[in-house]
């Protein structure tokens, strides 16, 4: 079997999950002999190194094809224009974000047209287009595979053309694959797709071992960490909140923020008002390495996104033996039973958690063993296996 | 002859609130919790005494007046208490029932505690307590011990038996019974107590099985149950399980209360057969041989033992810390404090904290009314933190700063 699939990142140039989530979804997919072609937009002075860098030499059928384009994950259109700005060659590019991803669309049939396979696979809707174009050209079944929606990224104001190329990607395809019951539902309400058109497939974790030997904490203060982008969506001006609530309890605590975004100034701003610049740290972008070692210093990980598909870090939080909390908007809530779950906008009930997870070592060591123990169950296997269930299905329907 | 000795426990924990730290400092109704309907006492206390034990006290009246019908229950003083303050005509159906002198009352502690385990005073104390309030609710003085959870060893018979009772209720695990069948009269290992053992595979089979479809017995007709009770070999068979059985646990739709409605007549059909309560059992037959149970038995869960209840840490932590209090709250004169101490230590609390199951991920089989064993123990330890400030008039912090509390 043969899947032609458009994403947006991939090792090591990622800034979210999605990259992460696309490479072990490949990896597992590897296992299940299944070929893949990953296309994805790129443009750097590094490309003729780029696919020797994302270390898959060692996974057989897979390749990576690489379109001349200044597409992030993510992106907004005015993000989109100011990167073009700092750009020579303009008339390479599109002249704004939805003429980029158009650009790319027609990129792709020139790739499919040398390309040999069996199955269309997008990740999210910037590769919408592009997978919709190439099931035109082919008729080749197309599969979506849904890690947010436009709600998902705004949800005050969700973008009407990206809703719009998003509901015509869900309609056009053959199946679609979400990776939460949240996403799944957000799918039939807000887009009145038909569910049984929809399987949910949850992510997984490499079954890579972590290092027995945990990191060394330095600091004498209990360390609750967060990790992620500095987005409304990650809720982080909860965590602020429910921070400040929670040193009114137990002085000593530090918090410590790993990630960037755009609201990291607006953050910072709020947290010298609260009188927490002595309790906060921003670290900025940590590599996967040093997110890693974070988790081992932590005694303890917060989630407290406002709306999270899924919610891969917490995944890795658990795997690395971190007590951690996640909010009951994040898909990972579905699957998760050992670790403690707030409302994203119940500051006094996370805070509430946080103090007891610090000040009881029993409730801290009974969530780290258990977390741990519980999240050896989701492997790259499992979605990779549903995955390939998805693709004989569409492919005996067609 | 197989005398049929069925023995119901009737139970309900006051069950903590919603508590946050927030809270600390602030609410001193533990166990009042309004809004959360899985937290509210009064609203489950109706709701399984209207599914169960109204109706099943009907039934049970019209059986005990009708044949030759013998039953025993053991009611929590926690359970008494939530008639007397939700229900009082649940307990009167209690009283009716005591009245036809064909049901026996056992004793067991009070607060369905674990003090045992933690305060042999304090379990002596409850055990007197419990007494009481059986003779003042049902004018009977009982003579037959089971302890919570018929947590048992022999260490625990001989002390029951130092307190003057004439038998004990254990578990008839064949760990202990070996080659022995739990349908005899039995004594513990050094001890002249009298010691009636479950036969777990026919008590389970109503209480747990009863519903089920995938089981090979589906659907357990009274009569097939008769023929099983023929089958068995003894002098006694200990029917022991939750009165909850009829109408909650197993709903009205399998049958249940056509299943009890029937047992009688079906039993009695076999002229060898007869019903007889514990303390009718001890002065019918006689000990058969000594039982050895070293390590502690209980009736829960494939391992019988305790670790529902104190197999993990969080629960371990919450259990030495309630009863760490337990010399200086009954110094101080509040009884207010000393009443909600000891209804922290009904073992519910700690059994909402287990970890074992939860592992599995397969929540739907577990009963819990907080979200997870965490947030037990978090609601646990705050009210715990609550009522150490009472006691120790420490400062607490409310609103952000440090005040006084109350």
């Amino acid at each position: 079997m043969k899947v032609l699939m458009f994403g947006w990142e991939f090792p090591p140039y990622i800034s979210g999950g999605l990259g992460n989530a696309c490479y072990l979804l490949t990896k597992g997919l590897a296992k299940e002999g299944i070929s893949i072609t990953f296309v994805i937009p790129y443009a750097g002075e590094e490309k003729a190194e780029f696919v020797n860098l994302i270390g898959v030499e060692n996974i057989k059928e897979f390749k990576v094809k690489v379109v001349n384009s200044i597409i992030e994950p993510y992106m907004s259109n005015k993000e989109y224009k100011n990167k073009l700005s700092k750009i020579k060659n303009k008339s390479l590019y599109g002249n704004d974000l939805y003429h980029e991803v158009y650009r790319f669309s027609l990129a792709a049939l020139e790739i499919a047209n040398k390309e040999d396979f069996d199955i269309i696979h997008c990740h999210d809707w910037m590769t919408y287009p592009a997978g919709i174009n190439v099931k035109h050209l082919t008729g080749k079944p197309l599969v979506m595979h849904i890690h947010n929606t436009v709600f998902d990224r705004n949800s005050l104001s969700p973008n009407k053309y990206e809703y719009d190329i998003e509901k015509s990607g869900f309609l056009k395809s053959d199946k679609i694959i979400a990776i939460s019951k949240r996403v799944k539902d957000s799918l039939v309400n807000e887009y009145k797709i038909n569910e049984d058109k929809i399987s949910v497939v949850y992510w997984g974790l490499d079954n890579e071992k972590v290092n027995e030997e945990r990191e060394k904490k330095l600091m004498k203060e209990k360390v609750v960490l967060f990790v992620g982008r500095i987005t409304m969506q990650k809720g982080v001006d909860y965590l602020l909140q429910a921070a400040k609530k929670a040193l009114d309890f137990e002085k000593n605590i530090r918090f410590i923020v790993v990630g960037s975004g755009d609201m990291l100034p607006q953050i910072i701003n709020k947290t010298i008002e609260l009188g927490l610049s002595e309790k906060i740290n921003f670290t900025g972008w940590f590599n996967p390495k040093e997110v890693f070692k974070a988790f081992q210093i932590a005694d303890l990980f917060i989630m407290p996104s406002v709306s999270e598909p899924f919610g891969l870090v917490a995944l890795e939080a658990l795997k690395n033996s971190t007590p951690t909390i996640i909010s009951k908007q994040s898909g990972v809530s579905e699957i998760i039973n050992n670790c403690l779950k707030v409302d994203f906008w119940d500051t006094n009930d996370m805070a509430d958690k946080i103090v007891n997870t610090l000040r009881y070592e029993s409730l801290n060591n009974e969530l780290r063993y258990n977390g741990n123990l519980e999240v050896e169950k989701f492997t790259i296997e499992k979605p990779a296996k549903e995955t390939k269930e998805v693709y004989i299905e569409v492919l005996n329907n067609g | 002859m197989v005398s049929i000795c069925m023995y119901f426990q009737v139970h309900q924990p006051f069950r903590l609130r919603k508590y946050s730290i927030f809270d600390i400092g602030t609410k001193k109704d533990y166990f009042n919790e309004k809004y959360n309907l899985k937290l509210n006492n009064e609203a489950i206390l109706r709701k399984v005494s209207n599914k169960c034990y109204l109706p099943a006290n009907k039934l049970m009246l019209k059986l005990l007046n009708e044949n030759d019908f013998k039953i025993s229950y053991s009611l929590s003083g926690m359970a008494i208490e939530q008639f007397e303050k939700y229900y009082p005509e649940v307990l009167n159906s209690f009283q009716e029932l005591v009245d036809t002198k064909k049901v026996e009352i056992l004793s067991e502690t009070y607060y369905h505690s674990l003090s045992y385990l933690y305060s042999k005073e304090e379990f002596k104390e409850q055990i007197e307590m419990h007494k009481e309030k059986v003779k003042n609710v049902f004018g009977v003085n009982p003579k037959v011990f089971r302890n919570t959870e018929l947590i048992y060893n022999n260490e625990i018979a001989k002390f029951v038996e130092d307190l003057g009772y004439e038998g004990i209720l254990a578990e008839g695990w064949d760990y202990y019974l070996k080659w022995r069948s739990s349908n005899f009269l039995y004594k513990p290992k050094n001890c002249n107590i009298k010691l009636l053992m479950k036969n777990y595979k026919l008590s389970d089979d109503i209480a747990f099985r009863f519903g089920e479809k995938s089981w090979k017995e589906w659907p357990l007709t009274i009569e097939k149950f008769g023929q099983w009770v023929n089958a068995a070999e003894g002098e006694c068979l200990n029917l022991f399980m939750d009165y909850e059985t009829i109408g909650e646990h197993q709903w009205e739709e399998t049958g249940i209360f056509e299943f009890f409605k029937k047992m009688p007549s079906e039993i009695l059909k076999n002229p060898n057969n007869n019903f007889k309560t514990p303390s009718e059992i001890i002065k019918h037959y006689n000990p058969k041989d000594e039982i050895d149970v070293p390590n502690l038995m209980s009736w829960a869960d494939v391992e019988r033992d305790v670790s529902a209840w104190l197999g993990n840490k969080m629960q371990q932590e919450a259990l030495a810390k309630i009863y760490s209090v337990e010399k200086l709250i009954k110094e101080n004169s509040n009884k207010e404090l000393l009443d909600a101490w000891r209804k922290m230590q009904t073992s519910d609390h700690f059994y909402y904290m287990c970890t074992k199951w939860f592992n599995d991920g397969d929540v739907h089989k577990y009963f819990n009314p907080y979200e997870s064993p965490y947030e037990a123990f978090i609601t646990y330890m705050n009210v715990l933190s609550d009522l150490n400030i009472r006691l120790k008039k420490e400062e607490v912090i409310i609103g952000g700063k440090k005040s006084k509390g109350y």
